[in-house]
């Protein structure tokens, strides 16, 4: 397990990339703590009366020359919205790296496909940035209502092809990610995806009936983000109450008890 | 003890979660997470919910039973250097005793929380906590075959605290922890549904403080043991409110998930305020209150 820290980090950049997202980038004093991709942080909501606990937010990227950590937030509730206004020079606390992240297979000719929705498309451009150093070649296919809300395109295509989905059919193939003609025309040997909880359900379903190995990134709701508190389990096959925080977010899907 | 701080029962784990975080023995005492007879699966999930300076939960003691505890936790946590005290619940007088005689005869183990008032299972629990005489004769009974300090935690969903902690001090108990969870409900509006799987839960965090400190004050009138003041502390400032209202010693709970090393913010908060004040020693502002 690695270990973990509680650190104030300093805002070097907080970009608007939509009405609904920032970008929030971030860098220690010293040097950033090692961590996989699908690790997540609990970062701290400080002077927002109405938040009460930390937001885990996924790691979205690590740019080791600029020593920072970038998260990609969605402005859902008070807390989110009270971190995007994060300014240049403002301290962050954050607790981090939680949970265990991806697997990164040995074999680097095996195909990997990363599949992403909304705001799941966060953790994937780090795995994807992790696959492509160790020599995977990751076909990245990404998901959203409109082409507004597909964000970062442009850092996804550094590591390889990226394809998309949109509901309105402004980008990419119209429908949803699961209905993309890349699933059809190319076999792949591994899933990870990350996004609303029915949108994993039916990729997952796709991996088992083709016989992809799969792993999903779970967003159960979490308070303490350390295993202490039990509040965010998932019921595993043969495991039973799991803390997603602890031993997730990341599962194969063989370990649920998903109905696919 | 080298200090009154200890962490609660579920906020904390079994303290090794928190080892990168703070050196454990720093600590006055971890209770590690309620241990029950038999493997608890716990409630579904849903069972979090974030509330006004506040946070519901309905875990239902989920844990693996106390021989897994025994076999496997014990070894992992008998040499941390701080009071390692278990909490432990049942479902009726023979689980808890059968539970407590166990965790007798572990020597790293100094003491037991028995917890008669956990609100997120049906049975037992809180319902051996909110009578006087279920809690006298669960205390009693345990007592008989635990011959270590014997804490009992107390719930704040009665109508009068004082009465239970009464029969408690009667049963035998060396001290008193309180307040476990206050009962609450969340609910979501756009769906009309509650948010917890259980949909009622136990309220923990700043928003209870008051009323953990009203009883805390109230029970002192009351017993003579110790008591252990717990609710809604996030800070030393309201760690010494609870030792001024008659605590002997308090625990962190839920603001261990915002700062996990609040604890230690506390302990140095304590100890500025007894230089600031001029006062020797932490006995000096117990019950300290004036009015």
């Amino acid at each position: 397990m690695m270990k973990k820290y509680i650190q104030d980090l300093s805002v070097t950049e907080n970009i608007r990339l939509h009405a609904n997202y920032v970008l929030l980038k971030l860098t220690p004093t010293g040097s950033l703590p090692e961590m996989c991709p699908g690790q997540f942080a609990e970062i701290r909501v400080d002077n927002s009366p109405a938040t009460f606990l930390r937001r885990p937010i996924s790691v979205n990227f690590i740019d080791k020359k600029q020593n920072e950590i970038w998260f990609l937030i969605q402005l859902v509730g008070e807390g989110t919205k009270h971190l995007a206004q994060a300014k240049k020079g403002d301290l962050i606390n954050v607790v981090y790296p939680l949970g265990k992240g991806f697997t990164i297979p040995e074999n680097t000719h095996l195909k990997t496909l990363l599949i992403g929705g909304g705001v799941g498309t966060a953790p994937m451009l780090y795995l994807g940035e992790r696959l492509k150093s160790r020599g995977f070649e990751p076909t990245f296919l990404l998901g959203a209502r409109s082409s507004k809300d597909l964000l970062q395109l442009e850092e996804f295509e550094k590591y390889g092809k990226v394809y998309t989905t949109t509901e309105d059919g402004s980008q990419g193939e119209k429908g949803y990610v699961t209905q993309h003609s890349i699933l059809q025309n190319e076999r792949f040997d591994m899933i990870y995806t990350c996004g609303p909880k029915p949108m994993m359900v039916s990729v997952a379903k796709f991996a088992k009936t083709n016989g992809i190995e799969c792993e999903v990134s779970l967003e159960n709701h979490m308070a303490c983000g350390v295993g202490a508190c039990l509040c965010c389990v998932e019921n595993l096959k043969d495991e039973g109450n799991v803390c997603v925080c602890k031993e997730g977010p990341v599962f194969n899907i063989k370990r649920l008890l998903w109905q696919i | 003890m080298n200090n009154p701080v200890m962490t609660a029962s579920g906020t904390f784990g079994y303290g090794i979660e928190f080892a990168d975080f703070l050196s454990l023995e720093q600590l006055g005492g971890i209770i590690v997470k309620g241990t029950t007879l038999n493997h608890r699966e716990g409630n579904p999930y849903p069972r979090m919910a974030e509330t006004p300076s506040g946070m519901l939960n309905a875990v239902g003691l989920q844990n693996k039973g106390v021989d897994y505890f025994v076999n496997h936790i014990y070894p992992k946590i008998k040499d941390i250097q701080t009071n390692m005290i278990v909490n432990v619940s049942g479902s009726d007088i023979e689980s808890y005793m059968k539970t407590a005689e166990i965790i007798n005869e572990l020597s790293g183990i100094p003491a037991i929380e028995l917890n008669i008032s956990c609100p997120n299972v049906k049975q037992g629990g809180m319902a051996f906590g909110v009578t006087a005489k279920g809690a006298n004769e669960v205390v009693k009974a345990v007592r008989k075959v635990y011959n270590k300090t014997l804490i009992v935690k107390l719930s704040p969903n009665v109508t009068d605290i004082t009465e239970i902690a009464r029969a408690v001090e009667d049963g035998g108990a060396d001290s008193v922890s309180l307040i476990n969870t206050v009962l609450g409900m969340a609910i979501d509006a756009e769906r009309r549904r509650p948010i917890l799987s259980t949909i009622t839960g136990g309220l923990s965090g700043a928003a209870v403080k008051p009323i953990a400190l009203r009883m805390v004050w109230q029970v002192s009138k009351a017993v003579k043991i110790p008591i252990i003041g717990l609710g809604g502390i996030m800070n030393a400032r309201d760690a010494i409110e609870f030792l001024l209202a008659g605590a002997t010693a308090v625990q962190i709970g839920t603001a261990n998930f915002i700062d996990p090393t609040v604890s230690l913010k506390v302990i140095d908060g304590i100890n500025d305020y007894l230089d600031r004040h001029h006062f020797e020693s932490v006995t000096d502002i117990i019950g300290a209150l004036e009015c």
